[in-house]
C-alpha cells in the first residue's frame, strides 16, 4: 500500500491507486469559485490499460499513491507467451506476459537492459532504452543509387518487426532503431562489410 | 525557481502590469477615492468557510484586506481603496497564487449596482489606456469592453446551463462542481457579465436582498470564463454578522480546519456602519487578460509555488 495522498498533493505524473489499479495524473487543473471549495480537475490513465478518464476531486478526499518501484532487468528469452527477465543486481528472475510487454516485442532482443516497472510488487511494464540496434533479417533488393528520393520499402527485422526503410538497406544490415516512436534513425553496420 | 531568461521574457507582461495599476490609481483618484494600507499580518481574518488563512507567527496573513477597510468605512471614510497582497492557503494553479494583489475598494452609501457601474468604467477606462480599445483578443478570443454587460442572476444561469435550481443553500459540493464546469465557461463572452443574486447561503458579509431574502446582493464579474471580482451591498447588522461568524467556524472546526479569533474590532465597528458595498478584484488576473496570457505565473514576476 501506497503513501496517502490529499488532493492538494496532486499534480502532473502523480501516481494514485484507484479499485486496486495504478493510475497516473496526465492532465491537471486547480479550480476554485472565489467564495467555493477547491475543486482538483485532473484526467488520470490506467498505467496498466491505457485507458483514461477525468474525475474531479475536492480537498477533503484521500487517496493512496501507487506503490512504484522501478528496476533494471535484462532480456533473457522468450517461451510461449511469457517472456523472462532477469534482475541484473539480484540476478532474479522475473516471466511477464506478452501483455505487459506490450509494444516493447517489437524490439526486445537477447542481453536487452529495459526498466521495469512494479506495481505493489507486480511487473506491469517495461520501458525500453530510447535506441536499439537490430537486424534486418529479411528484406527485397533495393535499387541502387536511389538514397535521395526519400522512397521507402518494408523490411523485416530480427524481432519479426517489418519498418518502412530506405531503399538502399539490406539483408543483414543492422539499424538504429527510436523505440519511442518505432522509425528508423540510421544504418549502424552493413551486410557487405 | 524562476530564472533569470524566465524573467527577461516577461517584460512586456510586467510593463502591462505596471500600466494597469497606475491606470487603476488614476481612475480611483479621479473619482476622490482615499488610497489606504491596512496590515498584511492579522490577529483575526473574516471566517470564510473554504478560504484557508496562511499562519504568521501566531497571527495570519491577510487573505483580503477587508475587515479593515470596513472599519475604515465605519470611522467615515466615504470612498477608500487599496491594491493590497493578499495570501490564501494551498491555491496554486493556472488563475491562483497563494500570494495574489488584490484591488478592493468600497462606497459609503451605496449598494451592489454603482460597484458594477464602477467595474464598467474601469475596465473601459484600462483598455482605452492601454490602446486596447474596445477589442482584446485573449487566448484565441476576441473580447470587447464596448456594449452591454450582461446581467444573469445565478439561478438563471444554473437553470439554463446545469439544469437545476440552487435555492437559498444549496449542496455546496454540487453547486461549486457545476458552477465550476458549466456555469463558468459560458460567462463573460465577449463583454465581462456579471453573475447576480448569489444564494442567502453563500454570502459569509452580503446583505440579503430586500423582500427577497433567499438570495444576497453579491455578484461575481466575469471575464472569458474567468471570475475577476467579487462584490456586495454589506451586512451592516452586527449581530446577524456574529451569527454567521460563529457558524462559519463552528463548520470549520467541524471540517478539522483551521479556526481564528472573532474579529471582535471589526464586529464593535458594524455598529457604525450605515449603507455601504465593496468588491474585491484580482488584479493579476486582468492583467493576464489584457496581456493574453494563458495564466499568472506569466504576468508575475516571482510566483509564489516557484521562489
Amino acid at each position: 500500500m501506497g503513501s496517502v495522498l490529499t488532493a492538494s498533493d496532486l499534480r502532473k505524473g502523480i501516481k494514485l491507486e484507484i479499485d486496486g489499479d495504478p493510475y497516473t495524473v496526465v492532465d491537471f487543473e486547480f479550480s476554485k469559485p472565489g467564495k467555493g471549495q477547491a475543486l482538483y480537475r485532473c484526467r488520470l490513465r490506467n498505467m496498466i490499460t491505457g485507458t483514461q478518464f477525468d474525475r474531479t476531486y475536492r480537498s477533503v478526499d484521500k487517496f493512496n499513491a501507487a506503490d512504484m518501484d522501478e528496476q533494471e532487468m535484462e532480456y533473457l528469452y522468450r517461451e510461449g507467451k511469457m517472456f523472462c527477465f532477469m534482475n541484473t543486481s539480484s540476478f532474479e528472475q522475473i516471466e511477464m506476459s506478452e501483455e505487459h510487454v506490450g509494444e516493447a516485442i517489437h524490439f526486445l532482443t537477447e542481453n536487452l537492459k529495459v526498466q521495469m516497472l512494479f506495481f505493489s510488487g507486480r511487473p506491469i511494464g517495461i520501458t525500453l532504452p530510447n535506441f536499439v540496434e537490430l537486424e534486418v533479417t529479411q528484406a527485397d533488393p533495393g535499387i541502387k543509387g536511389d538514397t535521395a528520393s526519400g522512397a521507402t520499402k518494408p523490411v523485416s527485422m530480427a524481432t519479426g518487426y517489418v519498418i518502412q526503410v530506405p531503399l538502399f538497406i539490406e539483408q543483414g544490415d543492422v539499424l538504429r532503431l527510436d523505440t519511442r516512436s518505432g522509425a528508423y534513425v540510421e544504418r549502424i553496420k552493413t551486410s557487405k562489410s | 525557481m524562476t530564472s533569470l531568461a524566465q524573467l527577461a521574457a516577461k517584460k512586456a507582461n510586467l510593463q502591462a502590469r505596471c500600466r494597469i495599476i497606475q491606470l487603476i490609481r488614476r481612475f480611483f483618484h479621479a473619482r476622490d477615492f482615499l488610497e489606504v494600507r491596512t496590515p498584511v499580518r492579522t490577529r483575526a481574518p473574516a471566517p470564510e468557510p473554504y478560504i484557508d488563512a496562511i499562519p504568521s507567527a501566531g497571527w495570519f496573513l491577510a487573505p483580503s484586506p477587508e475587515l479593515y477597510m470596513k472599519r475604515l468605512l465605519a470611522a467615515g471614510y466615504q470612498k477608500i481603496f487599496q491594491i493590497a497582497p493578499a495570501f490564501r492557503w494551498n491555491e496554486t494553479g493556472r488563475l491562483h497564487h497563494s500570494e495574489f494583489t488584490l484591488l478592493e475598494w468600497y462606497r459609503a452609501d451605496a449598494d451592489h449596482e454603482a460597484l458594477q457601474q464602477d467595474c464598467i468604467e474601469l475596465i473601459t477606462e484600462i483598455s482605452v489606456g492601454l490602446d486596447q480599445f474596445p477589442l482584446i483578443s485573449f487566448q484565441g478570443h476576441t473580447l470587447s469592453v464596448a456594449g452591454r454587460w450582461p446581467r444573469i442572476t445565478v439561478a438563471e444561469a444554473f437553470e439554463r446551463w446545469a439544469g437545476w435550481c440552487p435555492g437559498p443553500d444549496p449542496d455546496q459540493q454540487r453547486f461549486d462542481l457545476d458552477l465550476v464546469t458549466h456555469v463558468e465557461p459560458r460567462l463573460g463572452f465577449p463583454t465581462p457579465g456579471f453573475l447576480t443574486d448569489y444564494p442567502a447561503g453563500q454570502a459569509a458579509l452580503a446583505r440579503l436582498k430586500p423582500g427577497f431574502p433567499d438570495v444576497a446582493e453579491r455578484f461575481e464579474l466575469y471575464w472569458a470564463g474567468i471570475e475577476l471580482a467579487n462584490g456586495f451591498s454589506e451586512l451592516t447588522d452586527p449581530r446577524e454578522q456574529r451569527r454567521r461568524f460563529q457558524d462559519t467556524l463552528e463548520r470549520r472546526r467541524m471540517a478539522g480546519c483551521s479556526v481564528y479569533p472573532l474579529p471582535e474590532a471589526f464586529l464593535d465597528a458594524l455598529r457604525h456602519l450605515d449603507r455601504a458595498a465593496g468588491i474585491a478584484l484580482g488584479v493579476d488576473r486582468l492583467v493576464a487578460i489584457f496581456a493574453n496570457a494563458s495564466d499568472l505565473d506569466q504576468v508575475v514576476a516571482f510566483p509564489p509555488h516557484r521562489d
